[in-house]
Formats: C-alpha cells, structure tokens, sequence
C-alpha cells in the first residue's frame, strides 16, 4: 500500500525561504500527513513557503483543502505561499473549484522563487 | 462490439463490477480501475482524468460522510456503457457508486458557495461540474448510490445548446 510519507520527496532551505518536493498522489490518505508536514514548517516562519508540485500526478479535493488552509495560515502569519509546476490535471483541480485566482501558482520553481 | 480509437472493443452492454473496503488505501486502485475503462473508451485524456477525478471525490465522500470515516464496510462501484436516449443514439458512460451507510435526502447533497475561500467541501462541486448528470438517490434497504454520467459524444440535443451540467437529486 502507499506510504503517504512518500509524497514528501524532499524539504530544503533556499535562504530565508523553504522549498517542498512533493510527488504522486496526494488523495485523502495522504493529506493528513501533508498537513502536518506543511504547518510544521509554517510553523518555523519562513518568508516564503515554495511547495514544488511538479512530479504530483494526482490531487483530490482533499489535497486542495490542505493547500487552501495552508495559504490562509500564510496570510495570517505575514508569509509568502507559491505553487510551482503544476501538471495540467492537478492544475485542473484548482480551475474546476474556482481557486485559482487566490493561489500565486508558477510555471517553474525557478520563477516561483524569483518572485 | 464497437470499436474505439485504440483498437479495443468495448461491447455497449460492458459491465464491470467493482467492490472495495471504505478503506483510503483501496481509492488508489479505483482510480486506476476507471482510468483504464475511460481510455479504452477512447475519451479524451482531460475529459478522462476528471471523471477520475469526479469518482475519487464521490468515494471520498462515501468514506468520510456515509461511514464517519474509513471502515471495514462495502462500496461498490459499476461501470457500463449504456445508450441513455429515446432513439437508442446517445451512447455514455455510466457509474454507478453504491453505499451501505448513512441515508440522508437527496436535496440536501449541495456543493458549498464557491465565493468562500475555505478548505472543505468541493468534493459535490468538482462532481456537479465534471459530469453531465449525477443523480443520488436512497436505496431501498440502506444506504446511498449515485449514479454519475458522461456522453461519449454530444448528443444531437446537445450539439446547439452551450456546454453544461445537468445534476438533480431523486428520492
């Protein structure tokens, strides 16, 4: 069975910023997990939280849920909350539910960091 | 037997029957299951991955509303191809996704106003949008089945108006 700890494919410091690598799958037995994985790192206060998505092959609503929360906990807390690299399925989530406009999403890590 | 455009013969009668556990592990394999249905059908690759997409979320929904959470309990999920008009021409594919859980009305199963920015409850939305009709109805014993579809091709009524969904609730 899928380990949900496998979508966390590496967390690396770029400054005073963090980059998240995710990969695979991110449905409903992971995003529990990804949550947590995310707000522990909010948590430290990073000037800008940069979550890779590029290797995510699949996202469900409920992985949009955590990236939703994700985002106002930024806000709140005076972050900066990018998604990067989005395959056109995944980016489709977001334009089915109508969220699009509220992330800053970016075509590469690359650019989402030059911001 | 009709063909489609990879060279696999999917019969208008096709039936595939799928049970698993209430259980986030199995979502994976269902997804999987309808993917491969949805290619042989030879749909388009977007137009497949929200069908996916849109079962995956009435699982999840299964789980999490029917059953309070994962469980040891069926789902069970029926994929046919079915001609759904008078004249027999309008061939789409039908899913239909039964459960064992809680019964609740059907007009009450609404996606939630989309101006709120909040986590939650979009999984009713994303099936809404994605499918042309979804229809949740109260099983006789106990429990809940939806039943989603999609055209495999405008139908002739279709061809002239603009694209749309058409999700209603029946007890």
């Amino acid at each position: 069975m899928l380990n949900p700890h496998d979508i966390i494919k590496n967390v690396r410091n770029e400054g005073s910023a963090v980059v998240l690598e995710l990969a695979g799958e991110i449905d409903m037995q992971c995003s529990t997990e990804l949550r947590g994985e995310i707000m522990a790192i909010l948590q430290e206060k990073p000037s800008a939280l940069v979550v890779n998505m590029s290797q995510v092959t699949f996202m469900d609503s409920s992985g949009l849920a955590t990236l939703v929360e994700a985002l106002q906990w930024s806000r709140r807390n005076g972050g900066t909350f990018r998604l990067s690299g989005l395959q056109e399925n995944v980016r489709n989530v977001f334009e089915i539910s109508r969220l699009e406009s509220f992330f800053e999403i970016y075509d590469s890590e690359a650019e989402a960091m030059a911001q | 037997m009709d063909s489609n455009k990879t060279g696999q013969s999917f019969s208008s009668a096709s039936h595939i029957h799928l049970e698993m556990r209430a259980q986030c592990a199995y979502l994976r394999v269902a997804r999987v299951a309808v993917a491969q249905v949805v290619n042989h059908l030879g749909m388009a690759e977007k137009v497949g991955d929200t069908i996916v997409l849109a079962v995956e979320e009435a699982l999840t929904n299964v789980i999490r509303h029917s059953y309070d959470g994962p469980c040891e309990k069926p789902i069970i999920i029926e994929i046919n191809t079915i001609r759904c008009d008078d004249d027999g021409e309008q061939e789409a594919l039908e899913i239909l996704i039964r459960d064992f859980g809680k019964q609740v009305d059907p007009e009450t199963i609404k996606g939630r106003d989309l101006d709120e920015f909040k986590p939650g409850g979009l999984g009713v939305h994303i099936i809404k949008s994605v499918m042309d009709e979804c229809q949740y109805t109260q099983a006789s014993d106990t429990g809940m089945q939806l039943r989603l579809i999609k055209y495999l091709a405008p139908s002739k009524k279709d061809k002239n108006k603009p694209e749309s969904s058409d999700c209603h609730a029946k007890e």
